[in-house]
């Protein structure tokens, strides 16, 4: 992970959704162990409470929990639930922006969607290789 | 348990050194005190330790005043660019003499910080280079293990291995147990990331303090084409304006409003560092 401190996210929004990516990467299965603030602190430079405030997101939307004393784990149905969660933003952060920049290049509906197939070819073509 | 620092105010000559300075130092939390040369840090940070004596207000540690008293100051570390060993006292003399002075002084720690960064505990702590009479007085600042620790630009000649071992290093201690940290610097875009709450002090005053996180998130940079990002700022309180070309990036007070930005212009954050110049700019 690379912090972006010139990012308009903060450095804990970034740490919560690199956390979120590893998670439904398979990264950190359920149940495994994620870094604790002492780590990422010491790794990246931040400010312990910077880190925390981050895994503490993942805390509140029950995808992580602690176990006193050891650290912080995976949930149980922690990929569901992240899934879940990103599919409900997924026209937000692409389609709509996509449609926007297709307007403005001024590519119509069938373009468009022609790409879109294109996309899923090259990772079915990715994927057999 | 914190310091608090009260209508503080010092002259040196027609120098007005501090001006009714009042900063709190809560217990566990890591502080940037931020200042151009010359704003009055080190002047404070002296004061804090009793190694000068204010002419207007008051110092107390965990509710004791600091003046003349031995308890209070046991509970502060200042490492500033000042020597406080004898001429000639080698590294290794200088540790064990510190925990004269610091019972909590952990000696083999200092001993195993000191191996990482290569330091000649033979050498006399006279005779050391700017970096590594800077590392001698960080080695002894990160073992001390006293509740509140003032660093006085703590880098000051370090290479950037060095560096970066310091921050790591200071950063791990501080997890295992938390203390009060005070890193004075004007190499803020370094230390950024590092602090939780700033003290800004300009010309002897304290500008601000608080968060760290609250006070980014008072402004944004907004950038784009000349043109649109005047047409943008109509009405909004801008703290400067950098261009580039027929580029420009303008700092602004406030929240953007994201529904109604024209199309070609860009949001970001505003960064510590450039937040500082434009503070203290005049």
């Amino acid at each position: 992970m690379e912090l972006d401190f010139n990012s308009e996210k903060t450095i804990f929004q970034q740490i919560a959704d690199w956390l979120e990516d590893s998670i439904l990467s398979g990264a950190f299965p359920e149940e495994s162990q994620i870094p604790s603030t002492t780590e990422f602190s010491v790794l990246y430079k931040i400010n312990p409470a910077t880190a925390l405030k981050g895994i503490n997101l993942l805390v509140d939307e029950g995808v992580v929990y602690k176990k006193r004393g050891v650290g912080m784990f995976v949930a149980a149905g922690a990929v569901e639930k992240l899934r879940a969660k990103r599919k409900e933003s997924f026209y937000d952060h692409f389609v709509a922006s996509m449609v926007a920049e297709a307007k403005r290049l001024g590519m119509n509906r069938e373009e468009v969607t022609a790409l879109i197939h294109r996309g899923f070819a090259q990772e079915q073509k990715e994927e057999t290789l | 348990m914190s310091i608090v620092i009260n209508q503080v105010s010092k002259s040196f000559g027609p120098v007005r050194a501090l001006n009714r300075v009042s900063v709190t130092l809560e217990e566990g939390k890591i502080y940037g005190l931020l200042g151009r040369n010359g704003a009055g840090k080190s002047t404070l940070l002296n004061v804090l330790t009793d190694r000068i004596f204010p002419e207007e207000g008051s110092v107390t540690v965990d509710g004791e005043p600091v003046r003349d008293n031995d308890r209070a100051l046991s509970k502060m570390y200042l490492m500033s660019e000042k020597n406080c060993y004898p001429e000639s006292m080698r590294v290794k003399e200088a540790f064990r003499w510190t925990k004269e002075f610091y019972p909590d002084f952990d000696q083999e720690f200092a001993w195993n910080l000191a191996a990482a960064f290569e330091l000649n505990t033979n050498a006399k702590v006279n005779k050391l280079s700017t970096g590594y009479s800077s590392i001698f007085k960080l080695t002894v600042a990160l073992s001390v293990n006293t509740p509140y620790v003032l660093l006085d630009e703590p880098v000051l000649g370090l290479d950037a291995n060095h560096r970066d071992l310091f921050y790591r290093t200071l950063l791990s201690r501080y997890t295992q147990r938390p203390f009060t940290v005070v890193i004075s610097t004007h190499l803020i875009e370094e230390v950024a990331s590092l602090i939780e709450d700033v003290v800004v002090i300009h010309k002897g005053e304290v500008l601000r303090q608080g968060s760290c996180q609250d006070l980014l998130s008072q402004g944004y940079t907004v950038t784009g084409p000349k043109g649109l990002v005047e047409e943008y700022l109509k009405g909004k309180n801008v703290l400067g304006v950098d261009a580039l070309g027929g580029l420009e990036s303008a700092y602004v007070l406030g929240e953007p409003d994201r529904s109604s930005l024209p199309q070609g212009l860009e949001l970001s954050g505003l960064d510590l560092q450039k937040l500082f110049i434009l503070m203290t700019g005049k």
